[in-house]
Formats: C-alpha cells, structure tokens, sequence
C-alpha cells in the first residue's frame, strides 16, 4: 500500500465530503429556519444535475449547464416552497415528510417524462480532462479537486452569508426565534423562500458537479439525500458546522472503509471472504458511526438549542 | 420528631451566568404544607423541576423519605411517591378525564405492562379513578375529554391524577393558577383536607390560599431563600414585606 | 356513539371487500386478482404493523420496510437452504434450512423482532426529526448490507423454488394462500385492538399524547415505546415472510426506502390510528397502481399528487372523510 494510494484515498474522502457538505448545509438550513424535514432535497439535486446536462450538451459549455442547473435547482427549490412548503411549517413531521415523499415521486416522474428514461451524460470541461500529480508518485483527476474547491468555497460563503450578512442576521434571528423576525420587519415569505431556494441551489450544485462524474439519472439524488441524513443526524439538525464535521467524517469513513477494511480482512481471512466482509461492513461503516455518535450524544456532535 | 419527608440540601442550579437556584435548604414533614412564595422569575418552577427530576441540579442533594433521589429520573421518583402538577396543565388531551386518573392508577399498581385485558371497565382502575376524581369535584365530567374540560376543571383533573398515585409528598406548581374566586376557594378546601394524607410543597401566588393553606412559608428571591417561617412570621417580616409583599 | 358504529359498519365493509375480491375471482377464473388480493392483505398487514408504532405511538417510523425485508429474507434464506439441503449456520449451533411455513414465519418474527429491538434502543434515545432519519438511515444499513452480500444473491435477490407447508393446507393454492395471509391481518388488528385497549395501550397512546404526563405519573415511556416498536415491527415482518411466500423472490427491494414511505401511505391514506385504515391504504394503492398504471406508465406522478392532496387537504385519511373524526375515550 503506497502512500500515495493513501494519499489519493484521502483527496477522495474530501471529496466525498465537501459534497455531502454542500447537500447537507441546505438540508439543515431549511430545518434550522423553517423547522422543516425535506425529503425532496434529493430531487433537487437531480434537477440541477438533469439541466446541467441538457444544457450543457445543448451549448457545448459545461460551465453554462453549471450555471443553468444552479438556476433551474433554485426556481424549482423557490416553487416548490411557495407552492406546497408553506402549507407545511406548521404541520407535524409525519405530514413534511409524506408531502415532501410525494413530490420525490412527482419530481421523478416528472423528470422522466421531460428528459426520457435514459439517463444523461454529463463531460468534464476538456480543460479540467487531466489530473495532477501527486506527491509519492501517481496522478488525482483535476475535476475532483475543483469539486473540492467549490466545496470549499461554498462553506466560506456560507460563513460569511450568516456571518456577516443583513440575509444572514434574518436567519440567525429565524433559527433562534420566529417572532422576532416578524419585529425585525422582514417579510417572513420572502425569507423562507429565498432560504428554501438557496438550499435548493446548494443540492442543485453538489448534483450538476458530481453528475459530472456518474450518469445522470432519475432517482440519483436519493441515495445521496440519505447520506446527508445521517450526515446532519451526526453534525445536529439545524448545525451548519455540524453539517461541516459530519460530512467530512461520513466522507471520511466511507471512502475509507471501502478502500481499506477488506484489506484489514484480509490479514485474518482468505481473499474472497475478506472481500465479502469487508465490502459488507463497508456499506454499514457510516450508519455504524452514526449509531455511535448517537449513542453517546443523542442530539448530534453540535446540538442547536442545548 | 420524625425525620421530614422531603429535604432539600444545597441546591444550585445555574443556566448560563444566571443563578436560578442558589442554594437552597428546605424541608416538607409529614402532615404539613410548606408554602414557597416568591415573584415571578424567583426560580419557583425550577426548583420543583429539580424536586421532580426533570432538570438535574447543579449541586446539593434532594432526599426523600430519608433516601437520596438525586439521582433518579422523573419516573422513578414518581413510583417512591413524589407527585406533581404542572404550573401549565399537562395532561393526556385525546383522553377523557377518566382515562387520565385510570392511567395514574395503572401507573401506581406497576401494572403498565399488561398487554391483553381492556381498561375499559376494568373496575380495578375505574373505581379508585372515579373516586379520585368524586373527591376534587369532576365525577360528573368524567367521560368528557380533556379538550371539552375548562381551565378550571383541568386544574382539578391534574389533582385527581397526582392523588390517584396514593403521593407521600405532593409538589404544587401553582394550582390556584387561573381559577376563579369560587374555584380556588374550592381548591383550597381540597388540598387543605389532603394534609393528613400528602405532605406539600405548594409554589402559589395566591396569598389568601397560601395563609390559609400553610403550616411554613419560604420566600424565594433571585433563587435564594430570603426568609422561611411560620405565617405569622412571614406576615410580620419586614425583610419579606420589602422583597415582595410589597406593603 | 354514532360515529363509532358508522366506523365500525364501515370496517365491516372494508373486510367483507377484501373478502369478496378474491372470491368472486376465483368464481370467474381470474386467479391474478386473487393474487393481488393476496398483495393488498400482505401490504396491509405490514401497515397494521407500522400503525401499532406510528398510529398509536407516535412514533414516526420512516425505516419499516428493513423489518419487513427481514422478515423476508429470514424465511426466503431459510427457505434456500433448505431446497439446497443446506444448514444455514454450523457453528455455535446447527439451523438447518426450513421449508416449514410455522418455522419460517418464526424466524421472521424473531429476526424483525430481535433488530428493532436494537434500532428501536438506539433510535428512541431520539424524538422527532431525529427519529425519521435515523431509522430511515438504519434501514438503509440494512438494505445495503443485503445488496453487499453475495451468498443471499447480492443485488440481484435470490429465487425460491420451495413453497413452504403448513399443516393440513396447501399454500401453492392461490386461493388458500390468500385466506392464510387474510387471516392473519385480521388477527393482527385483532390483536392491535386487544394491545391499544389494554394497560399497556393506555401508557402507549399517553406516551404519544403527553410524554411529560406519562414520565410524571411514575411511568417510564422509553421502555413502553421500545416493546410497541418492537411489537410493531414483528408484525411488519411477519408481511414481509408472507410476501417472498407470494413472489417466490427474495430482493433487496424489499429493504428499499421506497418501501418504507409506501407503508407509511398504506397507514395514512387509510387514517392514521384507524384499525382498518392500512387495509384501506393498501388497496387504495393497489388500486390506483392497476388503474392509473393501466392506463399510463408515470402512475407515481399521479399517485404524488393525489398523496400531496390528501397531505396537504385530507387530514383524517380516507376513513376520516368517509367515517367522520377518531373517536377517543
């Protein structure tokens, strides 16, 4: 085992959770504001991936489909919550979460009958085509490490949105406290849309740049919304930090796991059953952390109110 | 001299930079109702959190019947029989009030984990539930849900399910709260006929209840007991008169 | 007390229906319809079993479907061996395969069982939107684990050639098999009934209405609501034996957490705590599936906007319109 595999395993991780980061941080800003649990952030995530790809073939440029499924991801997150979302912030979780099932259902459908069954294929900028070498030797794919420069940038941004933002003392007073930011005078539909749809952006961003890297198909948003749960189940529901560490952790575990626990097998049991055990208990890795996490802190890494 | 039923030795309870309780020393004997005065804010109902086991303190020891409860949780002092009400009523909203006491019943006979024969005229429940409820005044309302009660029945109803638990020691968070002149005086009949049967620590603002109703008063301020007596010593404290009678 | 026996009339009718479906196909000749009836009971008893949790628990269990897939895979596995003559585990003790219904449907219940209890220990330390996801996420472990496993057919699933017995009937009748699986979903609601009425149900429904009451009272409800979990979920498991019985086909399908949204359906288009709703649910989506399906393939876009309306509109599920509110007492 090289170092430099080592090291490549690592980049991936990131990689891996720079962008359960992107998903996550809308998924908990939602729940932190409006103290909803959306299961159809996955769809947006499709939605952003699904345009990027139309358009980009259409144009030829990937980096104008990047910017289409951005804005596609947003209007869709801006309707769906001026649409059905608003009816929702002050029924219980059981009905977010039958609602937000059957838009899951509604979006797919829907996205099949637009784009057909077929799933899309979406290039990597001929510019980015090419990998870098690393240190010990071997090469990691120039994409990836944009997508985790994105990753990057979109948490700096977020800090700096609700850090130092009129947008983000809105927020900040909307997590802490619905009523004052009626006293503050803000139109609270307003605030809850463009937080809805900047959420939505953020999926519709992880989802164009890692359709990039898989095929562009329906449902490929769910896997991934799951992950996000557990991701904002380990950081603390309503926790934009919290999303930040879980993330990097579930990127961290899973990418790990699965390039390194057969092998660990491998020391105590023949090849093909080290195989088997490992890839097995490589897919329970990260639920396994989260159990763990839980049952040492059943509110997550970082609660938010106590 | 008997040992009190409930001690309270020490308790601190801070949230954040604020002292809620600070320090407080109180005892509840057996056959007698000490009466916790005090302005809003005082640190009241944090202090019966602490007594019941709903917030942990930060410091001091809580023993009931000479046993140290500190440490157990909410159920487990209910089940030695310390019971409750609720400042706010907190009670089962989609059950009658009948149901409501039955539960408390179950609850004091340990028989929750019973999976087959209805509590549906189930007389082992309905009759101890039914005179709980004969005894606070809520017999005929029985079958009603909590939701077609009033506030003030309510109140009686959280009495009713607190005494069908047979309680050593009952932890009052205002049960004249709300209620009419007829109500509370009505209240203050009942609680003062359950002496005998129940020690209490009664948290109230009504005055005219609470010097009728006790046999010691402790005033808290700030989360500090700044005077504890009989009534005719609170009444004739000028410490207390300033801190909060207001006279 | 009206409305009381209008549901009642109206739960009468809903069994009688179910009844009547499958009877007047086998008097026809139109055996599929027996086997969707058979499917519509099966679904609605994986229902009753989710209802017991989140009808009159409240406890929001968005991970159903991995009891119901348990249940599935601890009698198809067993079922494999034994067509395979093979032992499913030697050491420390010998389980040989089975093709004994009773045997199986007792592994299922055990299975389902014996995880929720784990799932349900860890879980329950939550409330609220923690509950959702984590037990949306340890079913996913769980889906992905049947995926990840070759010996059970990975991804793929594994096809069963044995029917099991039960004494004195024969399964492989369409129409037997349907009255087994009838029987035993109006046992389980029988037996919902039975729980929901007793001590436990009052401390259960009270644990749903009022935790601080119940907690306040001397009654823990962590442990009360760990045994309806786990309770709950064997009953879920048991459909989901019965329903690798009706396909003869293991798959991790049935571990999707697609699943575990459509039992929830079953129990809220029928009426969240109304014993006969998951029947209703069921069928009703059985129904629109054929239906729509029939006519267009993008049946689940109307099945979403239907389900969005009866969210958003249609509170009290179909039973509620139809048999006015829940009574409680």
């Amino acid at each position: 085992m090289s170092a430099a595999f080592i090291f490549e395993q690592l980049l991936n991780s990131l990689q891996l959770g720079v962008m359960l980061f992107v998903m996550a941080a809308g998924l908990t800003l939602v729940f932190g504001v409006m103290g909803l649990i959306n299961l159809a952030h996955g769809s947006l995530y499709m939605v952003g991936a699904f345009f990027c790809a139309w358009v980009a073939g259409e144009t030829g440029s990937f980096w104008v489909g990047l910017g289409a499924g951005l804005v596609a991801a947003a209007a869709a997150g801006a309707m769906v919550e001026m649409l059905v979302m608003r009816r929702l912030y002050d029924r219980d979780h059981l009905d977010q979460v039958l609602a937000t099932f059957s838009l899951i259902l509604i979006f797919n459908e829907g996205t099949r009958w637009v784009f057909g069954a077929q799933p899309l294929y979406l290039d990597i900028p001929s510019a980015l085509a090419t990998s870098v070498p690393l240190p010990g030797g071997g090469g990691y794919p120039l994409y990836r490490l944009v997508i985790i420069a994105f990753g990057i940038a979109t948490a700096a941004g977020l800090y700096l949105l609700i850090s130092r933002t009129r947008l983000g003392m809105q927020i900040r007073a909307g997590e802490s406290d619905r009523e004052m930011i009626g006293a503050l005078g803000v139109d609270i539909n307003t605030l809850y849309t463009l937080v809805f749809a900047i959420g939505a952006m953020l999926a519709g961003l992880a989802g164009a740049l890692v359709g990039a890297l898989q095929s562009v198909e329906v449902g490929m948003g769910e896997p991934v919304l799951i992950l996000a749960f557990v991701v904002i189940v380990i950081g603390g529901i309503g926790s934009i930090k919290g999303a930040l560490i879980g993330a990097i952790l579930v990127g961290l575990v899973d990418t790990l796991g699965r390039a390194f626990l057969h092998k660990l097998f491998a020391l105590a049991l023949p090849p093909a059953e080290a195989n088997g055990y490992g890839a097995a208990l490589a897919s329970m890795a990260i639920y396994l952390l989260m159990a763990t996490v839980l049952a040492w802190r059943p509110k997550g890494l970082f609660p938010v109110n106590g | 001299m008997t040992e009190p039923l409930l001690v309270l030795d020490g308790l601190q309870k801070s949230f954040g930079a604020l002292r809620a309780t600070d320090d407080v020393s109180l005892s509840v004997d057996a056959g007698s109702i000490h009466a916790l005065i005090g302005p809003n804010g005082a640190g009241k109902s944090t202090l019966i959190g602490q007594i019941a086991g709903a917030l942990r303190p930060d410091a001091g020891k809580i023993a009931f019947m000479a046993r140290d409860v500190t440490g157990l949780s909410v159920p487990q002092r209910a089940q030695l029989g310390l019971g409750r009400t609720f400042q706010v009523s907190s009670l089962a909203m989609e059950f009658s009030a009948l149901r409501n006491v039955m539960l408390a019943v179950q609850a004091r006979k340990r028989s929750t984990f019973r999976f087959w024969r209805p509590v549906r005229g189930d007389r082992d429940l309905t009759d101890p539930a039914m005179l709980q409820l004969e005894r606070v005044g809520l017999a005929e309302r029985a079958q009603l849900p909590v939701t077609a009660l009033s506030h003030g029945e309510r109140r009686q109803l959280e009495l009713a399910v607190a005494l069908a638990l047979e309680p050593k020691v009952l932890l009052l968070d205002e049960p004249m709260a709300g209620l009419g002149g007829e109500d509370s005086q009505r209240m203050t009949e009942v609680l003062g006929n359950l002496r005998q049967e129940a020690a209490m620590l009664l948290v109230e603002h009504d005055m005219d209840a609470v010097f009728t109703l006790a046999d010691e008063i402790s005033v808290l301020v700030y989360g500090r007991i700044i005077a504890s007596g009989s009534v005719a010593d609170i009444r004739a404290s000028q410490e207390v008169r300033d801190a909060y009678l207001g006279e | 007390m009206v409305e009381m026996s209008r549901e009642n009339l109206f739960n009468a009718a809903i069994a009688g229906l179910l009844l009547a479906l499958p009877l007047g196909a086998w008097a026809l000749g139109e055996s599929y319809y027996i086997s969707v009836a058979s499917r519509v009971a099966i679904l609605a008893l994986a229902g009753v079993g989710l209802n017991l949790a989140l009808g009159f628990g409240g406890m929001v269990s968005f991970g159903h479907a991995a009891f119901f897939g348990l249940g599935g895979y601890a009698a198809g596995v067993l079922s494999h061996h034994a067509f395979e003559g093979s032992a499913f585990l030697n050491w420390p003790l010998t389980i040989d395969g089975s093709d004994s219904t009773l045997t199986l449907w007792f592994a299922a219940l055990l299975v389902s069982g014996l995880v929720a209890a784990v799932i349900g220990a860890i879980s329950l330390r939550t409330s609220g939107v923690y509950f959702i996801m984590i037990t949306l996420a340890f079913a996913q472990m769980i889906f992905y684990l049947a995926v990840s496993l070759p010996t059970y057919g990975g991804e793929d699933g594994l096809p069963l050639y044995l029917r099991s017995s039960l004494p004195g009937l024969d399964l492989s009748d369409d129409l037997t098999f349907f009255f087994v699986c009838y029987g035993l979903l109006l046992l389980a609601i029988f037996l919902s009934l039975r729980l929901v009425g007793s001590r436990f149900g009052a401390a259960l429904q009270c644990a749903r209405q009022n935790e601080t009451r119940l907690s306040a009272i001397g009654i823990a409800p962590y442990p009360v609501k760990l045994t309806a979990f786990v309770f709950s979920a064997m009953i879920t498991g048991l459909a989901g034996a019965l329903f690798v019985e009706l396909n003869g086909f293991v798959s991790p399908s049935i571990l999707s957490w697609h699943l575990s949204g459509e039992i929830m359906i079953f129990v809220i288009l029928g009426g969240v705590g109304r014993f006969y709703g998951p029947i209703v649910g069921a069928a009703l989506f059985i129904v629109l599936e054929t239906v729509i399906g029939g006519y267009t393939e993008r049946w689940q876009l109307f099945l979403g906007v239907i389900l969005l309306g009866v969210v958003l509109f249609a509170r009290g599920g179909v039973i509620g319109l139809l048999a006015g509110k829940a009574r409680h007492d």
